[in-house]
């Protein structure tokens, strides 16, 4: 029963607040260019549903190759960087910059390098560029995470460096990966959808530019049915990469 | 001589942590180090283990690349690998090939009562058994000197007792000196030929005692006479270092 009552409490309040919604906007007659009913916002999604699922699918997909792209490149630098203390020191705050730069800042010029021409570059590029920090910053602590007394047991057995690295720092590094690689492919939406929206055009065809055009023409009820979808791939995604990092976990330490 | 610790000291940035210190390990002895916390105790033991270098003083060693091996007080297993992998590991790191390995790392599994356990891995066993890996880790060396640092302090009482037995007759196949630090005085008599006793840290030597009995220790020798004045005698000297 009071699994039942846990597992309903999420919908019920939903269908509560749309409720509410559907009633206020009858109830005080708000104009529909200013906020739809859900029953419009429904319509609007039953009527764009295959459009919307297609430019769901292009961002999801330029997200992902963002993720593809930030993982080789943050993964290939904190090992390289995990050799030396001082290149750590002097690439870190280089990271850090790049992480708490606003990617909407660097978007305009993202889009000039990758050319006007080829928007979708530049949104990966962008997207990339968001992904990153938390892949980089996970590899390179996971690196030095490795039990001290394990490291002592490396010393006494005389292991090489290479051994060290394939047979302990790396795989102790494991949890601290997957745990970078579920926070940035949640970031590389974020920035592709805000690419997509510096981009400006319907060149790479996304969720944003949905909403982007629906609004220019005051469709407001497309743009919730865009933001729904966008919602929905964002929680499909956070509960696949929950369930990604618990069976990774289980298959690093066996249980 | 197995390995020699003449006159050393050990100086840490927050201050010194050992010494001056010395110790003497013959072939096929059992040292028990007994003090308190903070003394240097572990400090002596990577001296002892080639692990660290002292600021002053002298250490020998005869022992080879592999033929010292090391117990910490947490079993300290990869959680990725298997037992039977944990247990090759020193192995692999020495460029023995993987099948011959498994083989000796099994066989070390069984000698500490983990036949059935080698694919299990660290997370799916008990704190004693993790502990017995990690003494077949040890052992699958065979190494001339074990050194076992507060080996069984996590554990609960029944499986410390019985695992300073299985250590005694392990200890009995092919008698490598062994070094361990404890913290329990009762432990100490009971697995050590002699109990070494140092003062607060820095640590030096209070004193010494041989503990008459043979190795490994018959059932009741816990309740003789003999095994209660050694404890009494022990627990004197370690009195007598907490106040110097």
């Amino acid at each position: 029963m009071s699994r039942i009552a846990r597992a309903l409490a999420p919908f019920v309040l939903i269908a509560l607040l749309l409720a509410a919604w559907e009633i206020a906007c009858r109830a005080l007659a708000v104009p529909v260019y200013f906020l739809p009913p859900p029953s419009a916002v429904a319509k609007a999604l039953a009527a764009d549903w295959p459009g919307l699922l297609q430019a769901a699918w292009n961002t999801l997909s330029m997200a992902l190759t963002a993720l593809l792209v930030a993982s080789l490149i943050a993964q290939a630098l904190a090992l390289f960087v995990g050799l030396s203390p001082i290149l750590e020191r002097a690439v870190r705050p280089l990271a850090v910059v790049l992480q708490v730069t606003p990617v909407v800042a660097i978007a305009p010029l993202v889009l000039i390098w990758a050319g006007l021409d080829h928007p979708g570059r530049a949104i990966v590029g962008l997207a990339a560029v968001v992904a990153f920090f938390p892949i980089f910053s996970g590899a390179v602590t996971g690196l030095k995470a490795a039990d001290p007394d394990l490291e002592r047991l490396f010393d006494l057995y005389g292991a090489s460096r290479l051994q060290r690295l394939t047979r302990l720092r790396l795989p102790s590094a494991v949890p601290y990966l997957l745990e970078g690689h579920k926070v940035a492919a949640g970031l590389a939406v974020i920035g592709a959808v805000v690419a997509e929206f510096v981009a400006g055009s319907g060149g790479a065809q996304g969720l944003a530019w949905r909403i982007l055009e629906a609004g220019n023409r005051l469709q407001t009820a497309r743009m919730f049915a865009a933001l729904v979808v966008l919602g929905l791939m964002g929680a499909v995604l956070h509960a696949g990469l929950e369930i990604a990092e618990k069976a990774g976990l289980r298959w690093w330490r066996g249980r | 001589m197995i390995a020699s610790l003449q006159d050393v000291e050990v100086d840490y940035p927050r201050g010194r942590a050992l010494g001056p210190f010395s110790l003497a390990i013959g072939a096929g002895e059992i040292v028990a180090l007994v003090g308190p916390s903070g003394c240097g105790k572990s400090t002596a033991m990577r001296l002892l283990a080639g692990l660290e270098a002292p600021s002053r003083g002298a250490v020998a060693r005869t022992p080879g690349r592999g033929e010292t091996a090391v117990v910490f007080q947490a079993p300290t297993l990869a959680p990725w690998l298997s037992a039977r992998a944990n247990a090759a590991l020193p192995l692999e790191l020495a460029g023995v090939s993987s099948a011959e390995a498994a083989g000796r790392a099994d066989r070390a599994l069984a000698r500490v009562g983990l036949s059935g356990a080698e694919a299990a891995r660290p997370a799916q066993l008990s704190g004693g058994m993790a502990m017995r890996v990690s003494l077949a880790r040890a052992l699958v060396t065979e190494p001339k000197l074990l050194l076992l640092d507060e080996p069984f302090a996590a554990l609960d009482e029944i499986t410390r007792r019985a695992l300073a037995d299985d250590v005694l007759n392990l200890w009995a196949a092919a008698r490598p000196a062994i070094v361990f630090v404890t913290h329990n005085v009762e432990e100490a008599v009971y697995m050590a030929s002699r109990v070494v006793v140092m003062t607060r840290g820095p640590g030096r030597t209070t004193g010494e005692v041989a503990v008459a009995g043979p190795l490994p220790r018959p059932p009741g020798f816990r309740t003789t006479e003999a095994f209660r004045a050694q404890v009494e005698a022990v627990s004197g000297l370690l009195a007598q270092g907490m106040a110097a």
